[in-house]
C-alpha cells in the first residue's frame, strides 16, 4: 500500500517508454496526468469540505445543517453546484470586462499552483523542488492580485473597499507568516519540504516551534481570509466585498480557489509542523490526507468561534503583535541552535 | 514521425516564456489604459521569474514572483488608483511634446546599442556549466560573509527609506 502511487507513476513511464516515447516526453506526460489527477482531487475534495464546513458551522450553532438531500444532506453540495452551473452570467455593463473575467482564473491558477511542491506521501509530489518552502510563499502572495483585480474591475464601491482591505490585510500577513517559517528552516537548514519532513524524524517542529506553530497559523488565518478575519467579505458590512458582482460559476471559481487554499495551508502546516506523512502503521499518503483534513477541522472551529475583528485592530496586530513575535522566535531559535551545538547535543 | 530530443523541449519552453515577457513589457508600454499597464507588468515579471526558474537560479525567480510581481506590482497599482482622476481609458496616451519623444528615443537607441554590443562582444561559454544544487546556501554565505557590510549597509539604506516615508505622509509636530 505504501508505494501504491509511486510504482503506479514507475509502471506508467515504463509503459509510455515501451511504446517508443522518448523518456523526456514520457517525463512531460507524467507531470501532465500529476496535474490532472491534483486538479480532480481539488474539485471532489471541495464538494466534501463544503458539506462538511456546513455541517460543522451546524454543529457550533445548534442547527441540523443540510439534511434533506440523501442521508445527512450530502448531495447537497451537488445540488448547488449544478445550480452554480446553470445560472445566467451577469457581467455588470460598468463592469471592465477584460479584467472582470480574468479575475477569477487568475486566481485559481495562482492556487493551484501551491500544490506544485507540497509532498503528498513518500517521493509523491509533483516537483521535488530545492526551494519549495519560498515557492509556496511566492506563490501565495500573487493571489493579492487577483483580488484587487476583482475589486477593481467590478466597478463597485464595496467590491473596490473589500480588495482594498484584503491586500492591506494579505500584505501585512505575509511578513509573520514568512518569519514564522523561517524558525523550521534554520533548524532543518533546507527549504526542500521533504528535507523538512525528513528532519521531523524523530520529533515534530510543533514541539520545537510552538512560537512559530501559533504565529503561522494567525497569519495563515488571515492570508485565508477566513473568520474571524474575513474583513475583505464581511457580508454585513461589505455585501462580499469583492465578489460583490460576481454571479454563477466566476463567483464560483472565486469560492474553489478560496477552499483550494484553505486545504494547500493545511498541507503545509501538516507537512512543517506536524510531521508530514511520517507515522505509524498506515502508508504515507493516508497520514498527510489525515493531517490535513485535522488542520481543516481546526480552521473551521476557529472560524465559527470567534467573531469578526475591526479592521484597525486587525492591522495593528500584524505589525505590533505578530511581527516583533516572529521576530524573536528567529532569534530564539538561533540562540537555541548554538546552545545545542556548544553543549555538544547536535 | 519526427524525434523530439531534450534540447528542443527546453528551447520550446524558453520561447513560450520570452514571448509573455516581451508581450508583457509590450502592452506596459502601448496599452491606453494604465491599470491595464500595470496588470502586464505582472506578466513581465512572472516571464523574467520564469526565466530564472529555466537557468536553475529558482531562489532568484522565488524572490523575484514574491518580491516584484507579489509586492512591487501591487504598490504600483495601488499608486495609480489613488492619484487616478481621469477616466481610466485614457490614462496612458502616447506624449505629444516632441522633446520627450526626443529623449525617450535617445535612451532607447543607447540601451539597444548597449545590450547589442554586450551580446556581440563578450565571449560565452561553449559548454553548459552545471547549475549550482544548493544556491540559496551559498548565496548566504556571500551575503552574511564577504558582502556583510554593504547588506547591512542597504537595510539601513531601506530603513532610512521608511522613515522618511513616513515624515513625508505624517509630517513633523512643531514644538
Amino acid at each position: 500500500m505504501e508505494h501504491l502511487f509511486t510504482n503506479l507513476a514507475t509502471a506508467l513511464t515504463g509503459w509510455m517508454i515501451t511504446l517508443g516515447l522518448s523518456p523526456v516526453w514520457a517525463d512531460v506526460i507524467l507531470l501532465l496526468v500529476k496535474w490532472i489527477i491534483i486538479i480532480t482531487i481539488i474539485t471532489l475534495n471541495i464538494i466534501i469540505l463544503i458539506w462538511l464546513e456546513r455541517k460543522v458551522s451546524a454543529f457550533f450553532q445548534e442547527r441540523l445543517g443540510p439534511n434533506r438531500l440523501g442521508p445527512f444532506g450530502i448531495f447537497q453540495t451537488i445540488a448547488d453546484a449544478i445550480k452554480l452551473l446553470t445560472k445566467e452570467d451577469i457581467v455588470p455593463s460598468a463592469a471592465d470586462k477584460l479584467i472582470f473575467k480574468t479575475a477569477p482564473m487568475f486566481f485559481i491558477v495562482v492556487a493551484v499552483m501551491l500544490y506544485t511542491v507540497i509532498p503528498m506521501g513518500q517521493g509523491m509530489e509533483v516537483i521535488n523542488l530545492n526551494i519549495g518552502l519560498l515557492f509556496f510563499i511566492s506563490m501565495g502572495s500573487l493571489s493579492t492580485i487577483a483580488l484587487l483585480m476583482a475589486g477593481w474591475g467590478s466597478d463597485n464601491k464595496w467590491s473596490l473597499m473589500g480588495a482594498v482591505r484584503s491586500v492591506a490585510q494579505m500584505i501585512s500577513y505575509e511578513i509573520p507568516l514568512a518569519f514564522s517559517l523561517l524558525g523550521v528552516v534554520m533548524i532543518s537548514g533546507s527549504l526542500n519540504l521533504q528535507d523538512i519532513v525528513a528532519a521531523q524524524d524523530n520529533i515534530w517542529f510543533v514541539i520545537l516551534q510552538p512560537i512559530a506553530f501559533l504565529t503561522y497559523f494567525i497569519a495563515a488565518t488571515a492570508e485565508l481570509n477566513r473568520g474571524p478575519f474575513d474583513m475583505p467579505e464581511a457580508e454585513q458590512e461589505l455585501t462580499g466585498g469583492a465578489y460583490t458582482e460576481y454571479t454563477g460559476m466566476r463567483w464560483a471559481l472565486f469560492f474553489l480557489a478560496e477552499y483550494t487554499n484553505l486545504v494547500a495551508v493545511s498541507a503545509l502546516m501538516a507537512t512543517v509542523f506536524l510531521g508530514g506523512w511520517q507515522g505509524p502503521w498506515l502508508p504515507s499518503w493516508l497520514w498527510i490526507i489525515i493531517k490535513t483534513y485535522g488542520v481543516i477541522l481546526v480552521f473551521f472551529w476557529v472560524k465559527w468561534t470567534f467573531p469578526r475583528i475591526r479592521m484597525d485592530h486587525l492591522m495593528s496586530f500584524s505589525w505590533k503583535v505578530l511581527v516583533p513575535v516572529s521576530l524573536g522566535n528567529i532569534l530564539l531559535t538561533g540562540a537555541g541552535i548554538y546552545f545545542c551545538q556548544w553543549m555538544g547535543w547536535c | 514521425m519526427f524525434e523530439f530530443s531534450a534540447f528542443s523541449l527546453y528551447d520550446a519552453a524558453f520561447l513560450a516564456i520570452g514571448g509573455v515577457t516581451i508581450l508583457g513589457a509590450l502592452g506596459v508600454v502601448l496599452f491606453r489604459n494604465i491599470i491595464y499597464s500595470a496588470l502586464s507588468l505582472v506578466f513581465t515579471m512572472l516571464g523574467v521569474a520564469a526565466i530564472y526558474f529555466q537557468l536553475n537560479a529558482g531562489f532568484l525567480g522565488a524572490i523575484q514572483i514574491l518580491v516584484y510581481a507579489g509586492a512591487i506590482s501591487v504598490l504600483i497599482i495601488f499608486a495609480v488608483m489613488l492619484l487616478m482622476n481621469k477616466e481610466a481609458r485614457r490614462t496612458n496616451l502616447p506624449t505629444t511634446r516632441t522633446k520627450a519623444w526626443f529623449a525617450g528615443g535617445t535612451i532607447t537607441v543607447m540601451m539597444l546599442a548597449s545590450i547589442i554590443a554586450a551580446v556581440g562582444f563578450s565571449e560565452w561559454p561553449k559548454t553548459a556549466l552545471q547549475g549550482v544544487d544548493n544556491s540559496v546556501g551559498m548565496l548566504a554565505e556571500l551575503m552574511l560573509g564577504d558582502y556583510v557590510i554593504a547588506f547591512e549597509a542597504a537595510a539601513i539604506l531601506l530603513l532610512v527609506a521608511v522613515i522618511g516615508a513616513i515624515i513625508l505622509a505624517k509630517g513633523v509636530e512643531n514644538k
